[in-house]
Formats: C-alpha cells, structure tokens, sequence
C-alpha cells in the first residue's frame, strides 16, 4: 500500500515536471527563439514537429523491445508495456504529421505530397494502425500478447525507413541534423538560440512521453487485473 | 538433410492435393485475369500509358491474388484438422514455414508466369526477360515469406482471412516499392546503377523478413 502511494507520489512528479518543461518550451519557441528570416513564424513549428517525431518513433522503439521481451520471457508485462509504446508514438506521429502538413502548406504550397519521407511516415502509421485492429481482432490474452510482438518486431522495419528516408532519397522534406539534398525546400541554418530552443523541446517531449507511457502501462496493469477477474468469474459461474 | 526432405514433404504434400482439387491456383488465375481486365477498363488504357504502367498493373495484380494463396493454403489445414498432425511432425517448426512457404512461393510464380504473357498478349508487346524473371522471383520470395508469416497469424484471429490485407500490404509496400521500380526500369529502360540500387534494397528486404520469420515463426503457432 505504501509503495504504491510512493509510486503514485514519483507519477505525480513526473507528470509535473513534463507540464512545466513543455509550458518553458512554449515559451521559448514564442519568445527566446529568434524569427527565421526566410520562412518567418511558421518555422517555429519545427521545434515540436522534430520533437513530436522523434517521440512517436521512441514509441516504436519501445514496443520492438517489449515485443522481444515478450517473445523471450513470455512476461505479460511486456504485452502492456508494447500497446503503450504503440498507442503513444501513433498519437504523436500523426500529431508531428499533422504540424509538418501545417508547415509545408506556406513553404511547400501543399498541405501534401508524395514525398519519400511524407510516404514512410504515413506507412508507418498505417502498421501501426493495423497492429491496433490485429490486437482487437484475439480475445484471449497470451495470444494477443504474442501476436502483438511479432507484429510489432515486422512492423518496426518501417520506422528506420522513414527515419532514413530523407538521407537516403532524393526528397524535398529539408534534414536540419546532417546534410540535405539540394531539391530540399525550407532548409534553414539552426543558430545558437534555436538550438538550444530545440534541444528544450526535445527533452520536454522525453518527459512528456515518460509521464504518458507511466500512466499507460498503469491502466495497462488494471486493465488485465480486470480481465482476469472476469475471466474468473466465467469460470467460477460454471 | 532430413529437415530439406521435411519441407519437400509438405510441399509435395500440398501440390498433391491441390492437384485433385485444382481450388486455389485457379482461382489465383482467374481472379488475376479479372483485376487485369478491371485495371484496363478503369483507367482506360492507351497504348502510351498502358506501357508506363506495366509494371505497377502487374505487381499489383500478383499482390492481390497472392492474398487468396496465402489464406488458402494454411487455412485448409485449420479446416481439416491437419494442422495437428504437421505440428506433431518430428521436425523444427521452421520446416513447416518454408514448406507453406515454398508452395505459397510456387504459386505465386506460376501466377506471374499467366499474368506476364496474358498482358503482354493483350498489349502486343513482350514484356518477359530472364532479368525480369529474376526481379519477379526476388519480389515474389520477400512477399511471400513476409506473407506466410502474417497469414499464420491472421488465421488464428476472430476475422479470419479479412485482416491479412490490412496487415501485410503497409509492411510490404516498401518491398513492393522496389520491385515496380526495377520492373518499370526493365520494361522502359533506365540507367543500370538505379536498376542495381533497387535490386540491393529488394535482396535486402528480403533478408531481413527471412530472418524476422525464422526467428519469430513457432511462436505464432505455440499451441
């Protein structure tokens, strides 16, 4: 009983914690970055663009592991830890998708093209989309959890492809970290401020993403108590 | 040596079925004939484009009537109860993936060797090459193996056959990528090294789901 007050107290921190730096995030991205000459205003939303992403595919990092972790042990915990990682780097995927879309339609003249990048990200969403309905579709829950990692270690191939997309095709979708290619449109050079206005965001999202998958992997937790009581309860009608 | 005659095995064992009942490969046939004619009719093809979309009619056409193989030569094992007798085998279970796999592959070769002379007929031209053979096998054998995997999966779920679509088209899209491009590059022309980078990504793919298969394959299929 203590301990788990203790744990909900060390949630709470974290949870604080993640507001106030994402609160100093905003603040810097409005007020201590500097206006980019060429793109204006509308390249501050390359601050949580990256941020997003980087913290969409931590996700999928996340239930690759789970799922070998998974296939190895045979530990349920790994299944609750795998569907966080999933449900957390689909939504802010599709929330980097959504800003970058916001982006381009000023820079790029188009809310959408079908750039390499543009294209691998949305793939990856599409498997991870599937590994939601793949997991719906199996009732009984070791099943599930073995189905969900093999899908989640196939479906992983996706996402170094769309992080290397854009270093290795030819793409008009601009690399801030590392070289891009010359039909890139929208590349800027990163001054002091935006850096460290970049490195904030980054870290904010971290924490962000820490607080969500705890919370997560609690309900995760119930959720299965909840099963299992109900399974107990089929059998005990019986 | 026992393990190759294992999965020799299983995949004699299933041609030797499909031979009596001729079920699945006519029906990959002819479901193939039939997204050829809808693809003409849909885009109303002219001799110009038509040929600039040989390659993307074609693989896209292969895809989709591999789906019916993939479903069906698995799933007549869970129907007929002989899904327990293949797991009982004393063998690995990898050997009962390469042999579903293996007559899976077969299939889908032989689907490719009716769709490429029936839309080159249809077109007056010749499409067919040993070098498009071998991108067709390549493509093929990473769709396959990647395909296999899932399908053994998506049987055992609730929705049955309707999920592996959904499940295997996004993970192959990139293989799928790459074999139009190669193919496109065959049947039009195009500069050799783009050929070849494309050919080193399909090998690729296909390694990397060869081995992601082998080692998670008996898990799908533990009880």
């Amino acid at each position: 009983m203590r301990n788990s007050t203790k744990t909900s107290l060390m949630l709470i921190v974290v949870d604080i914690l993640a507001a106030s730096l994402i609160l100093t995030a905003l603040f810097m991205v409005f007020y201590y970055a500097p206006v980019e000459v060429e793109m204006g205003l509308v390249q501050k939303i390359f601050y949580f663009h990256v941020a997003a992403a980087w913290t969409g595919m931590l996700g999928f990092l996340v239930a690759l592991a789970a799922g070998i972790g998974l296939l190895r042990s045979g530990n349920m915990k790994w299944d609750i830890a795998g569907v966080a990682g999933v449900e957390i780097g689909l939504v802010f995927i599709s929330l980097s998708t959504i800003m970058g879309s916001i982006w381009a339609r000023p820079i790029w003249n188009t809310w959408w093209t079908w750039d390499p990048r543009l294209s691998t990200a949305l793939i990856m969403m599409l498997i991870y989309f599937a590994y939601l309905l793949l997991r719906n579709g199996v009732e009984e829950p070791g099943r599930r959890a073995r189905f969900s990692a093999v899908y989640a270690i196939v479906g992983f191939v996706s996402v170094p492809l769309t992080f290397l997309s854009i270093r290795l095709f030819r793409t008009i979708h601009p690399v801030i970290i590392g070289s891009s290619d010359p039909a890139a449109t929208g590349v800027f050079e990163m001054s002091t401020r935006m850096t460290h206005t970049f490195m904030i965001s980054l870290v904010a999202f971290s924490v962000l993403f820490v607080a969500l998958f705890w919370h997560r992997v609690r309900l995760g937790v119930k959720l299965a108590l909840f099963e299992q009581r109900k399974m107990e309860d089929f059998t005990g009608e019986d | 040596m026992d393990y190759i005659r294992v999965i020799l095995t299983i995949f004699w064992k299933d041609i030797l079925a499909e031979r009596r009942t001729r079920e699945i490969l006519s029906a990959m046939l002819v479901f193939a004939l039939v997204v050829i004619l809808l693809f003409v009719f849909a885009f109303d093809l002219s001799p110009e484009t038509r040929r600039n979309t040989a390659a993307g009619v074609i693989w896209v056409t292969l895809c989709f009537s591999g789906t019916i193989g993939l479903n069906r030569t698995l799933s007549v094992e869970k129907d007929r109860g002989g899904i327990d007798g293949l797991m009982l085998a004393p063998a690995d279970r990898t050997a009962l993936f390469f042999g579903k796999a293996l007559t899976n592959w077969v299939y889908m070769l032989l689907t490719a060797l009716f769709v490429v002379p029936i839309y080159s007929l249809f077109n007056n031209t010749n499409l067919f090459s040993f070098t498009l053979l071998g991108v067709i096998m390549l493509g093929t054998f990473g769709y396959i193996v990647t395909g296999t995997l899932l399908s053994s999966l998506s049987l055992q779920l609730r929705s049955r056959e309707m999920l592996l679509p959904v499940l295997l088209f996004p993970v192959v899209i990139p293989l799928l990528l790459s074999a139009i491009r190669a193919t496109s590059i065959l049947l039009e022309g195009g500069s050799q090294t783009e050929l070849n980078t494309w050919l080193v990504l399909l090998f690729s793919y296909d390694l990397i789901f060869l081995a992601i298969s082998v080692m998670v394959f008996d898990k799908i299929i533990e009880d």
